[in-house]
């Protein structure tokens, strides 16, 4: 038995497509969870989408917490005794896959990008070294716990006729010292940098917040998207975090990818070496990201940009 | 105020070549340094402890001599050192073990700190991992963080949302890289951190049995990157009709 939990509910369809995959191997199942909520077409939803059971777990929280939901979670394996526990690799799915490992005794492997069963062994692929490589590993303890990132894999089509079972669960949580004071919507521009086939980034070699309106152009006349290295939007916060771009922020790959003012450390690369066309524009002809690129410009940002927009603005009419 | 951050002590990542017939990555005789984010912790503990108080003990479980770079965290303030030594083929399970063991011989603490992620392995899961087997509360994550008196008022910096978390101690707090500027100790506080302590722990003086990792690595692949690496140095009316001439060749222009 599979048991899958993420907080994002695009992810969970994901994660249930790859429990499916996964527990063909096993010959078993896959089971849902979700936390503190009454909407049953939500339940619904996963069992269209491949879910054989749903668990509709009240743990009292109105929200995620750390440490009782790793609780519950471990409370509900106590029960069912699955041998695989697929979490949504977002912040919160990190923290609870790694404490609920270290509460169950066993293995645990963040940001899987691939997911089998070798030799009867769980067995996992996972990028290392900012990029450099990927590790291979094996579980050697169950149940096996991994956490998989958003995109990664592909949900079932939806089936209408597909059963399952859901079930209502109270859990009795402990409850910890700690408690959430406040949540924050931050503003996001709703952009979507992972589904984006033309990405034009920004880093540090902008000025001013201004300034990234010369990207926004470019990115507008080539029908694409804007995205940024971690301190345009970590430090400075001049674009929301969902242009982020990198190790740490998102991982794209695009057709074209054009990098304007940014150095091209190893923590950028990270997230955009899939990209089929990468295209640097950086003053400084020894910068890093010359070296990650099919072609690159040296020159001043604000002398290329303005001239490369309106050149591709006459190429495309 | 007792504070034990944890650093690792990684291989720069940025100095990893790969074998061009192998296209694996070369790890052998990479340099070592204290990952980076880990320096924003002992920063961070370093403030905590000038407000407060107190004592400030950074922990690391490495499988090599890592004495030259914890000496670069006691310069910029730490007061303590503890090292201990661990297998070579130490999991997470392993690591978080030997740390949760020589926190507890540490014994009174009311901060344990550490990066959100390493930056050669990148999971973000030693924090809470080591919060779990300490059964104390975790705040991951975090961006700002305020010591008080008797409870410690942090943001969790979770993407789309800002988490205000707030917990007695002791507790288990994972800091990101924008949280503060780790400082650059001067040649005085280097000269001055040479006498601060550096305990050399082994397993067994930890009462640590044998631990058996739960992964087990398989191999380690490379990932290889072709580019063209055309450049175009020349007059930049030139160079962008150059680019824009090549783009539309590549069929991206449309
Ligand atoms: C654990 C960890 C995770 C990280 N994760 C990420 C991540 O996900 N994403 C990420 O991007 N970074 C990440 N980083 C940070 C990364 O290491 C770099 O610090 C960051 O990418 C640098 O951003 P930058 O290129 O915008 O700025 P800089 O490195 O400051 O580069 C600015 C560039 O602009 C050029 N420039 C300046 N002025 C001009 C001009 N007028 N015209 C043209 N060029 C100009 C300069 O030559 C320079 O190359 C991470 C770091 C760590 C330690
Ligand atoms: N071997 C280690 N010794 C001390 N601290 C560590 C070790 N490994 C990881 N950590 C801590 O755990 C954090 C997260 O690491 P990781 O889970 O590998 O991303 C690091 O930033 C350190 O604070």
């Amino acid at each position: 038995m599979v048991l899958v939990y993420s907080d994002d509910e695009k992810n969970m369809l994901e994660l249930i497509a790859k429990a499916k995959d996964v527990s063909k191997e096993l010959d078993e199942k896959a089971t849902a969870v979700v936390f503190d909520t009454d909407d049953e077409s939500l339940a619904k939803k996963y069992i269209m989408h491949g879910a054989d059971r749903v668990f509709m777990v009240k743990t009292g929280l109105n929200t995620f917490k750390g440490e009782e939901y790793t609780d519950a979670m471990e409370k509900i394996l106590e029960e069912t005794n699955e041998e695989v526990v697929i979490v949504g690799s977002t912040k919160n799915g990190k923290e609870l896959a790694s404490r609920l490992a270290a509460k169950l005794d066993t293995g645990c492997v963040i940001d899987c990008i691939n997911l089998y069963v070798k030799d009867g062994k769980l067995t996992t692929e996972r990028v290392v070294y900012s990029g450099n490589a990927i590790a291979v590993e094996r579980f050697n303890s169950k149940p096996a716990v991994v956490t998989i990132p958003p995109k990664v894999f592909d949900p079932l089509p939806e089936d209408e006729s597909r059963a399952g079972e859901v079930i209502k669960k109270e859990v009795k949580v402990d409850r910890y010292p700690s408690r959430i004071v406040d949540v924050k919507e931050m503003k996001t521009g709703e952009v979507n940098v992972e589904d984006a086939e033309i990405i034009v980034s920004c880093g540090r070699g902008f000025k001013k917040k201004e300034d990234i309106q010369l990207v926004e152009e470019l990115a507008k006349v080539l029908r694409g998207t804007t995205g940024c290295s971690r301190p345009i939007a970590a430090d400075l916060k001049w674009l929301s975090e969902d242009h982020w771009i990198g190790l740490s922020g998102h991982k794209v790959k695009p057709k074209l990818y054009i990098a304007v003012g940014i150095s091209g450390q190893i923590q950028h690369i990270a997230g955009m070496r899939d990209s089929d066309v990468v295209v640097a524009i950086n003053k400084d002809p020894e910068a890093l990201i010359f070296k990650s690129a099919d072609y690159g410009i040296v020159g001043d940002l604000y002398e290329v940009l303005p001239k490369l927009t309106n050149a591709v603005k006459e190429k495309m009419s | 105020m007792n504070i034990v951050v944890c650093a690792k002590q990684v291989i720069d990542v940025s100095e990893i070549k790969v074998d061009p017939s192998t296209k694996k990555p070369v790890l052998q005789g990479v340099p070592l340094k204290i990952s980076d984010i880990d320096k924003n912790a002992v920063e961070e503990a370093i403030r905590i402890k000038e407000k407060h108080g107190g004592k400030v003990t950074v922990l690391t479980v490495s499988s090599s001599d890592a004495k030259e770079r914890v000496k670069e965290l006691l310069a910029m303030g730490a007061d303590e050192a503890v090292i201990v030594s661990a297998p070579e083929n130490a999991d997470y399970d392993v690591v978080s073990k030997l740390l949760a063991a020589a926190i507890k011989k540490i014994g009174d603490y009311d901060i344990v700190l550490g990066g959100e992620a390493s930056i050669d392995l990148f999971s973000g899961q030693m924090g809470p991992r080591l919060a779990g087997l300490l059964g104390i509360p975790q705040i991951t994550y975090a961006r700002k963080v305020d010591a008080e008196k008797d409870k410690v008022v942090a943001e969790r910096d979770v993407g789309d949302v800002v988490v205000t978390m707030e917990s007695p101690y002791p507790v288990l707090i994972t800091v990101t890289k924008e949280i503060n500027e780790p400082r650059l100790p001067s040649l005085m506080q280097i000269l001055a951190s040479a006498n601060k302590p550096i305990n050399e722990w082994s397993m067994e003086s930890l009462g640590v049995k044998e631990l058996t990792p739960k992964m087990e690595t398989v191999e380690v692949k490379g990932v290889s990157m072709e580019r063209k690496n055309i450049v175009y140095q020349d007059d930049v009316d030139e160079a962008v009709e150059k680019l824009v001439d090549s783009l539309a060749k590549e069929g991206v222009l449309r």
